[in-house]
């Protein structure tokens, strides 16, 4: 087996926004930090780089500012447990990584949240994060029809992009009803930044219609995707698609914070005013505190830097900042929030768990995600709950509240790791 | 031309861009599913992100390998589930 060991000061987790911004401040404050991320490239998911896409100057010029700080980046590489505490394992294709730190900041981020409805396991129904993540990572979209829906902001940078790399974005379909939307869109005007950004996605979303309060009920096809039925108050149609590119908003991942202790409220990690989580020696900041958006992600990441590194005065310097961006996050949530009707979507025969195949009726009888993992394998499979387990929050108010190591499912020999072993080391700074 | 890589999907050679996944090689390769579930459904990628599972092949030799976060190589071997 081998193992590769590394030591720093500041260990980052995850190099999105939040992460490359924590891991420049503490550099800068003369920090040897190191950031982790599963992807083989920082950027996270809105700054996820690949061919022919423009980077956006405020990523260009953070990426630039992480390279100058000295900043070391292990990517590909998949967090799994702790080793004690200061110590964390990771998988990557060459095996396990140990990285013993001073101070950890999680800067985790989210994933998109799906809801289950009828024909949302066919192929080419995908997250609307998803299929923009693929066409980044190498996917043509070109002349083909997309439809894209669900809820929230995400929905418009989507189909600002997929239109941008030649695709045909049929409509887009958000279940927030029309005033809220409105009534958001109005408030814009407290962050310019924000409004700036919709105007620019604007330029790429003329002819395409923006429909409130609708939302997909099934989706029909064969071996894959043909056909996508909509409703927007009574009336149902259905409109022929190559991709259904659907998310619901936004869900924290807090399961590394999980495992390693730190508390959570509602989902998203705990932090004090200094971004330190209910363990003194993590951090946390960005998505993974609470969906927010990128602004909020940056000035979280900058503050923990700074706590982490011990800078608490230049960290507060910072809180007004965070402050603004934290209005903006909470109308954010509210304005789209989820309708009741879509815990309608799903019926009896609709696959709630993807990894083992469990059916909405299956769940039915249970009381708690506990029991009815015990009894359907529901969120025992690779993914670990981390799809349906959103979506059965949703729909019966049920909540993942075990964390146990492996974080991921893991080679058998990773998992055996043991390093007090004779296994063949690398001791990297 | 030296950013495009060839790897081999269920043995036909590929050529791609060098910063392309290999998840999206599969897909631009045509192939949509790229595995079956554990009651024999086709499945494709949903999350495209590491999180959700459904992207999972064997690549060179070593099965459950997300593709979708992992760029692909000269002579990769991959193999899909259907």
């Amino acid at each position: 087996m081998y193992e590769t060991a590394h030591a720093c000061d500041v260990l980052v987790i995850g190099g999105g926004p939040a992460g490359l911004a924590a891991a420049s401040h503490a550099a800068r404050c003369g920090r040897r930090v190191i950031i982790v991320d599963d992807n083989p490239r920082w950027g996270g998911q809105i700054w996820r780089r690949g061919s022919g896409e423009d980077e956006s100057p405020q990523a260009t010029s953070l990426f630039d500012e992480v390279r100058r700080a000295g900043v070391k980046f292990i990517g590909g590489a998949h967090v799994f447990n702790q080793l004690q505490d200061g110590s964390l394992l990771a998988e990557a294709a060459d095996g396990v990584h140990r990285f013993s730190y001073e101070k950890l900041i999680l800067a985790t981020g989210a994933r998109e949240r799906f809801l289950p409805f009828p024909g949302w396991t066919l192929p080419n129904v995908m997250g609307a994060g998803g299929l923009q993540a693929l066409v980044k990572s190498g996917l043509s979209i070109r002349r083909r029809r997309v439809v894209v829906a669900g809820s929230g902001p995400l929905l418009l940078a989507v189909a600002a992009h997929l239109r941008k790399r030649g695709a045909e974005v049929l409509l887009i379909a958000e279940q927030a009803p029309r005033a809220r939307v409105l009534r958001f869109g109005l408030r814009l005007i407290e962050w310019p930044e924000k409004l700036l950004h919709l105007m620019r996605l604007q330029r790429y979303l003329f002819n395409v219609p923006y429909l409130t309060g609708c939302w997909p009920v099934m989706a029909h096809g064969r071996r894959k995707l043909e056909r996508v039925t909509l409703k927007r108050g009574a009336r149902l149609w259905e409109v022929a698609c190559d991709y259904l590119a659907c998310g619901f908003h936004l869900v924290p991942n807090a399961e590394l914070a999980q495992l390693l202790g730190c508390e959570t409220v509602d989902g998203a990690v705990w932090v004090d005013e200094l971004q330190r989580t209910s363990r003194p020696e993590i951090y946390c900041a960005g998505e993974a505190t609470g969906v927010g958006g990128v602004e909020l992600a940056l000035i979280e990441g900058q503050i923990a830097g700074c706590a982490a590194a011990g800078r608490e005065d230049e960290a507060r310097r910072l809180f007004a900042a965070r402050q603004r961006a934290r209005r903006f996050a909470s109308a954010l949530n509210a304005a789209f929030d989820l309708r009741e009707e879509l815990r309608e979507l799903a019926t009896e025969e609709t696959i709630v768990c993807r990894c083992e195949d469990v059916r909405l009726g299956q769940l039915r009888e249970f009381d708690s995600w506990r029991a009815a993992k015990l009894q359907t394998r529901c969120g025992m499979g690779p993914c670990q709950g981390r799809v349906c387990g959103a979506a059965l929050e949703f729909l019966f108010g049920w909540r993942v509240t075990s964390i146990r190591p492996p974080l991921f499912p893991v080679q058998l020999r990773n998992l055996a790791y043991d390093p007090s072993s004779e296994a063949e080391r690398v001791e990297r700074g | 031309m030296s950013d495009e890589v060839t790897l081999f999907i269920d043995g036909v050679p590929v050529t791609v861009s060098a910063s392309s996944t290999v998840c999206a090689a599969l897909l631009e390769a045509r192939a949509i599913a790229l595995r079956r579930s554990v009651t024999g459904e086709p499945r494709g990628p949903l999350c495209g992100m590491g999180v959700c599972f459904e992207c999972r092949v064997t690549i060179d030799g070593q099965p459950h390998r997300r593709s979708c976060q992992i760029l692909c190589r000269e002579g990769m071997d991959v193999r899909t589930d259907v």
